[in-house]
């Protein structure tokens, strides 16, 4: 009981990462689902939402800055996906994750151009950022939002899979791409959708995420997303249930890793994990049998 | 068949000679403080980092993304073996001078750098290479990060010092010298790709299957290309040590694989020569010719700083979805004198 008290601070925290990296991870979950591509570019998506929201809420206010920047990083994933992985739909796999990793470079760099260097600081959200008493501990409302948010957000996306006609679109397209041409499913709309639906996601987590960290530079980007992968990984590539328990176990896992004083370490046992997964369990928790992966 | 490879040899030859020459006669006729050459000097840097990702990728196919860790342990190994016995204590003051107390010889060292990469290289690959295309490339990705967050460890501090810079080891000013090392080292890695070696490796990254059953020894042949490769990224690694003059293991994030990678799919997959190029096009043109687009001038919108980078990193998008096989694609220097059509069909 001495233990939970004194740690129930890290748990709580790792929950909420959790959450944040289940919604970044269920983009990457998907994309690669259908198009068997990591998007590399995913993470900088998720910069990206905060960026904007850094931007739109010094000029408008809350109730049209957060619609706004939902809108924004939809249209970013959307245009990304028609622009840099459309054309290469033809090319070995590897082109198009090349083209992923250079979208990230050029995300990177138009974010170093705008924000001009210096880390800018994340506005404020009134509701978000009150105290919460826990036990002897307080805590963030976000740290206690997220959790539930992800959890109402992935019902919702299973609903939309499991019982809209788009839904069994993606799950035909996850199965077997060239099939689902063949029995008239508009490929391209169905990729778009998945994009549009993974930004939606990361800009939901971006908002999560930047209000418990408080500033954004132009590569914050990039290790939430390689976790979130990692989650997406472990969890089982292409499920979505599993990349929110991927998630969920890295989230915690590192806030306790933290909470022991070990920080330096706490990139490192995401990594270390996802190593022992791929050679222990190649298909992860959840994943269906593959044969193309070891 | 004899006579055109001698050919070949002779035209490669009179070309990296006069190489050579353009750059000491350069060294010897332009001013010191000449932009020039940090441009070369990182060149060379990137040429050999770049050339020997393309023997991992482009020419065994293992796609892998872990060069930033294997560079960062070559350029850790040579400035913590090198640093003067005098001048550690005042480099390692968080850590009483840290836990060698003695220098080796600058070539050395930069062989154990290499050596270090390459056995780092060896124990990761005994689990990863068994895995494929994306799995393999996201878990070197991994194994990277995990390199770096040892190395930043407050433990391994009297070893790395840690999360301070490192500096005070001997460094070279002589751009003749970044391209006699890079140029030994790209020589090795050419010969090793003409050898039967490198047409195992060929034939593995066309066909794993076809391989194997021709009698290749998978698992030996990875191995070997994922090590050696790995060696001469240690070997850049410690040249990028002695270009920056101080060293922080924060530089060697993924983002600098990423730019490895980027060079060589400009340069072409499977093609040396388009890797150096690639790389000195790369460097120049990141640091030095597109400066202008960083000052702003009246009148003139969006030029600032940090535009050069955008209008860069388009570039790059434009080569990558647009000129996928790169400026050399699979071919080399010495098939360029030669205007043979078969040639061209064969390198496609």
């Amino acid at each position: 009981m001495d233990w939970l008290s004194k740690n129930l601070p890290y748990l709580i925290s790792g929950v909420a990462t959790g959450g944040q990296y289940a919604m970044i991870a269920i983009g990457y979950t998907m994309v690669y689902g259908i198009l068997r591509l990591i998007n590399f570019a995913h993470g900088d998506i998720f910069m990206v939402a905060g960026l904007v929201m850094v931007y739109a809420s010094a000029s408008l206010p809350l109730w049209l800055s957060i619609p706004l920047v939902l809108a924004a990083t939809v249209a970013l994933g959307f245009v990304i996906e028609r622009v840099a992985y459309k054309p290469l739909r033809a090319a070995p796999r590897m082109s198009a994750m090349i083209s992923a990793i250079g979208v990230s470079y050029l995300l990177q760099n138009v974010a170093l151009y705008v924000t001009g260097g210096p880390a800018k600081i994340y506005p404020e959200l009134p509701f978000l950022n009150n105290p919460v008493p826990i036990g002897s501990a307080t805590t963030k409302m976000v740290n206690l939002v997220t959790p539930i948010l992800t959890i109402v957000l992935v019902f919702a996306l299973l609903w939309l899979i499991n019982h809209t006609k788009v839904g069994m679109a993606m799950r035909a397209a996850a199965k077997d791409f060239e099939t689902s041409q063949l029995m008239g499913i508009k490929i391209n709309s169905v990729i778009s959708v998945t994009f549009v639906i993974g930004s939606f996601l990361a800009a939901v987590g971006s908002i999560m995420y930047f209000t418990s960290y408080t500033s954004v530079v132009p590569t914050s980007g990039a290790m939430p997303g390689l976790k979130a992968f990692v989650a997406a990984v472990f969890g089982g590539i292409g499920s979505i249930p599993g990349a929110v328990i991927g998630a969920f176990i890295i989230g915690i896992c590192e806030n306790i890793i933290k909470g022991l004083g070990w920080t330096t370490f706490s990139d490192a046992f995401t990594f270390a994990l996802l190593i022992v997964i791929l050679v222990a369990k190649p298909t992860g928790l959840f994943g269906e049998k593959a044969t193309d992966k070891v | 068949m004899k006579g055109k490879n001698v050919q070949k040899l002779f035209f490669e030859l009179v070309a990296i000679a006069a190489l050579f020459c353009a750059v000491a006669l350069m060294e010897r006729f332009v001013p010191a403080g000449h932009m020039i050459f940090p441009v070369l000097k990182k060149g060379c840097v990137y040429a050999l980092a770049a050339v020997s990702m393309n023997l991992l990728n482009g020419f065994t196919g293992l796609f892998s993304l872990g060069h930033a860790g294997f560079m960062l342990i070559g350029a850790y190994t040579y400035a913590v073996l090198t640093i003067p016995p005098e001048a550690r204590g005042s480099v390692y003051q968080y850590y009483e001078g840290g836990v060698i107390q003695f220098a080796l010889p600058w070539i050395a060292a930069l062989v154990l750098a290499g050596l270090a990469a390459a056995l780092f290289a060896f124990l990761i690959g005994l689990p990863v290479l068994r895995l494929k295309s994306d799995y393999l490339a996201i878990a070197t990705l991994g194994f990277a990060e995990i390199i770096r967050a040892l190395v930043l460890w407050d433990g391994a501090g009297p070893l790395t010092n840690a999360s301070n810079i490192l500096r005070k080891y001997p460094a070279f000013n002589s751009t003749l010298f970044y391209f006699a090392v890079a140029g030994f080292c790209i020589f090795l890695i050419v010969l090793l790709i003409n050898s039967s070696y490198g047409r195992a490796f060929k034939a593995i990254r066309d066909d794993e299957i076809a391989a194997e059953a021709m009698g290749i020894n998978l698992a030996r042949h990875k191995m070997l290309s994922f090590t050696i490769s790995s060696f001469f990224a240690g070997v850049s690694g410690a040249l990028l040590a002695m270009f920056q003059a101080t060293l922080q293991a924060n530089t060697f994030k993924s983002a600098m694989t990423y730019e490895i990678l980027l060079i060589v799919v400009i340069g072409g997959m499977g093609s040396v020569t388009g890797s150096c190029l690639a790389s000195f096009l790369f460097v120049a043109s990141s640091e030095w010719w597109l400066r202008f687009l960083d000052k702003s001038y009246p009148g003139v919108p969006f030029l600032r700083t940090g535009f050069r980078m955008v209008v860069f990193s388009v570039i790059i998008m434009i080569f990558v979805l647009f000129f996928r096989k790169g400026i050399m694609g699979s071919r080399e220097l010495s098939d360029l004198f030669r205007r043979r059509p078969k040639k061209k069909e064969a390198a496609k």
